[in-house]
């Protein structure tokens, strides 16, 4: 008889993995993947091939330079290179997206100490990183169905401006728009979105507050709502970076402070900043404040006495 | 009414349908001085001693404790030293049974006139919670303060399990036999048998067996894992909260395992007092799964070999439930009263842990609304202050944490061991 296996309980396992999630993140991300590659060609497909590598690459660098586990094979590396994709111009050049690589995976995760440690969004950080180094590079929009990468140049719908004619609902739906390869098919990245919320990854409650309230708040201030829900990146933010975990907060109602939060922000930068686009920002400017809203949302303890005031 | 988190399991109730089987009389048993929460016992025979069935054979004189009796006839062989389930070391007593099975002169119903003769005869039983836990049953039925409700808890939520349910189709009269007799004794109003949705036999026989009573009230718990946890059990069936530091007699309830209660009938009319079991023998290592009535002192090993297990591959072996059980170093323990399952395993778990992603299914599930990921941060860095407001204290230690978490960390023990560094007022 084998030596028996004491342990502490529970003895009943759960199959769930780390790289599990990451995988069911990177199949919901696939839709709009194939959307981008079908709206902006098939560029779209080597410079995702460009950012997961050496996102991989530079994953399995630092952590061997900082003598820690090797972590490639939770697939969270894939994750934020596909994602980081997602948020380029699909002209971008190659060396651009590997130094965004280099921001994401090295500066931002694994000096913070990895997964789940990194307090902002590697890929966000990674594309304002790009757009305050790269402006012209990192906003060279080109028209879509258009297979000559440098032959036109269009606007994303947000930068279009005053008289221009702007594109219909059907197109911002199918991302028949110029954009971000990733982020222009809102109809993609919601069938993505609800994949993740029913296999029970993501919780709906971020993206829906955030969702809401920029339309709310658009409606209020006068402008089409549904319009700038669906154009630039609130479903890419609002469905795979709002809900990221190591960066926003872990209760349900933290969750909806987060999403709300960054509604705002979207809002004010939209309508009074100099940007076109604030999902991004917003979502950075969240993450900061995530330990904060953390503190203050946290679970109501069943059957807890409160904390007696003159305790210490 | 709010209903408190928990989880889905795969229930893997595979004998449900065994009805329970006799186990043959062993040549020895071992019986522990030490079964349930509370003192252990003085042996009160010697080698060589004959002892008959019933016949008591440890007791103590410490607050806490409950008496033990022989399970068998036979001849003491020898007063030798056990290591319990949970570590700790007590005396065992070895018998070599006659196979006569003489019934002790001790064994007669007991004479109960009042509620001090009642909670004595429950002590001179030996019965203690039959569901897992071992509180010592004459102490919880003797509270401090007026009680109006008795829950009796028949979720059985722990996968594989199922000795509670044969327990209440094979002797569904003594369960309401015992709730009566309990109700009676201690002047309690209403009693709400809760039973968990995944149980719609029981459910149903009870209904029909509780129709002309209008105390007992049959309430369906859902089916989601830790149901029969004492708190959830008096907040889904009475809607009352057990604050922090309370018991459940603070509100007004006690909760009693069904398998207790059943006993105490019996109990009541022949006397012969807790000497037999009965526990759900699975896992994957075993090829034949069965439920088996047996003597308390009955090795683990003669149960698994009968139920054809190869013991060559069997790599763990846990005494209860697969949630809440202990693993244990040797199978040649005994069936103690509180045995009531044995699980055998050929695998377990290797799976490296890895870092929080701070996915948040620990706190999503906690049933208590604990946040087992900080409270995982705030040990690492013995923050007490933090774990006294993360209020640790209140993990019961269901491990539902530990179970969902997909970077494998060990929560519910981290929070035990965060338990130990706060100190005790």
């Amino acid at each position: 008889m084998n030596k028996l296996i004491v342990s502490p309980s529970p003895h009943d396992e759960n199959y769930m993995k780390t790289s599990g999630i990451m995988l069911n993140v990177i199949i919901a991300l696939i839709p709009a993947l194939c959307a981008g590659c079908y709206i902006f060609g098939w560029r779209v497909i080597t410079l995702t091939a460009v950012c997961v590598s050496s996102c991989m690459i530079f994953e399995y660098f630092s952590r061997r330079i900082m003598k820690r586990s090797n972590t490639v094979t939770d697939l969270s590396a894939v994750v934020t290179g596909v994602l980081l994709a997602m948020n380029l111009p699909v002209t971008l050049p190659y060396w651009m997206a590997v130094i965004g690589c280099f921001v994401a995976i090295v500066i931002v995760k694994q000096l913070f100490g990895g997964l789940g440690q990194n307090f902002a969004n590697p890929a966000i950080t990674a594309r304002i990183v790009l757009m305050v180094s790269f402006p012209s590079a990192m906003s060279h929009w080109i028209q879509p169905a258009s297979y000559e990468y440098d032959a036109v140049s269009s606007a994303t719908p947000l930068a279009m401006g005053e008289g221009a004619e702007l594109p219909s609902y059907l197109d911002l739906l199918l991302g028949n728009v110029g954009g971000c390869l990733g982020e222009t098919c809102a109809l993609a990245l919601l069938a993505g979105g609800l994949y993740l919320a029913a296999r029970r990854i993501i919780s709906l409650a971020a993206p829906v507050a955030f969702i809401g309230s920029l339309a709310a708040l658009m409606a209020i201030a006068g402008e089409d709502p549904l319009y700038h829900i669906l154009a630039g990146g609130v479903f890419l933010g609002a469905f795979f970076m709002a809900t990221d975990y190591a960066t926003t907060p872990i209760t349900f109602k933290g969750k909806l402070v987060f999403g709300l939060g960054c509604g705002i922000i979207t809002f004010v930068i939209r309508k009074f900043g100099s940007y076109p686009e604030g999902v991004s920002f917003s979502i950075l400017l969240m993450n900061i404040l995530t330990p904060y809203i953390d503190q203050m949302t946290r679970t109501k303890i069943f059957g807890a006495k409160e904390a007696e005031k003159n305790e210490g | 009414m709010n209903k408190l988190n928990g989880i889905r399991l795969n229930h893997r109730k595979n004998t449900e349908n065994s009805p329970t089987e006799e186990f043959h009389l062993p040549a020895r048993v071992k019986i522990p001085m030490s079964m349930t929460m509370g003192a252990s016992c003085q042996p009160l025979v010697k080698a060589g001693d004959m002892v008959k069935v019933g016949q008591k054979i440890g007791d103590s004189d410490a607050a806490f404790s409950v008496p033990i009796h022989s399970s068998v006839s036979g001849t003491v062989t020898a007063i030798s030293d056990y290591r319990t389930a949970s570590g700790a070391v007590c005396k065992a007593v070895e018998i070599e049974t006659d196979g006569q099975q003489t019934v002790s002169e001790e064994v007669k119903p007991p004479v109960v006139t009042d509620r001090n003769s009642f909670i004595k005869a429950v002590r001179e039983s030996g019965a203690c919670g039959l569901g897992g836990a071992g509180f010592p049953t004459h102490i919880k039925l003797n509270p401090k303060t007026p009680v109006d409700t008795l829950v009796i808890n028949a979720a059985e939520c722990e996968p594989y399990i199922t000795a509670d349910y044969r327990e209440m189709i094979e002797n569904s009269a003594d369960v309401i036999g015992g709730i009566k007799l309990v109700q009676s004794q201690l002047g309690i109003k209403g009693v709400k048998l809760a039973i968990e949705a995944n149980k719609p036999e029981a459910i149903k026989k009870f209904t029909k067996m509780a129709e002309d009573d209008d105390s007992i009230d049959i309430v369906t718990l859902p089916s989601s894992y830790p149901q029969g946890a004492e708190k959830v059990i008096i907040y889904n069936s009475t809607g009352r909260i057990v604050m922090e530091g309370q018991l459940p007699s603070d509100v007004g309830v006690i909760v009693m395992n069904v398998s207790t209660v059943a006993f105490l009938c019996r109990y009541m009319h022949d006397g012969m007092p807790l000497v037999r079991r009965r526990l759900t023998i699975d896992g994957n290592a075993v090829s034949d799964p069965k439920n088996i009535m047996t003597v308390i002192g009955t090795s683990f090993r003669e149960l698994l070999e009968y139920c054809k297990t190869d013991m060559d591959s069997v790599k763990k072996i846990v005494a209860g439930g697969p949630m809440m059980g202990m693993s244990i170093p040797d199978a040649d323990m005994s069936v103690v009263k509180t045995s009531n399952a044995l699980l055998a395993f050929d695998r377990y778990d290797q799976r490296k842990t890895s870092a929080c992603i701070r996915c948040g299914r620990c706190v999503r599930v906690c049933p208590m609304g604990l946040m087992p990921a900080d409270i995982d941060r705030a040990y690492k860095i013995k923050n007490i202050e933090e774990l006294r407001k993360l209020k640790v204290m209140l993990c019961m230690n269901c491990g539902s944490c530990t179970y969902v978490c997909p970077a494998n960390r060990k929560l519910a023990e981290t929070n035990q061991l965060a338990k130990t560094l706060i100190p005790r007022k």
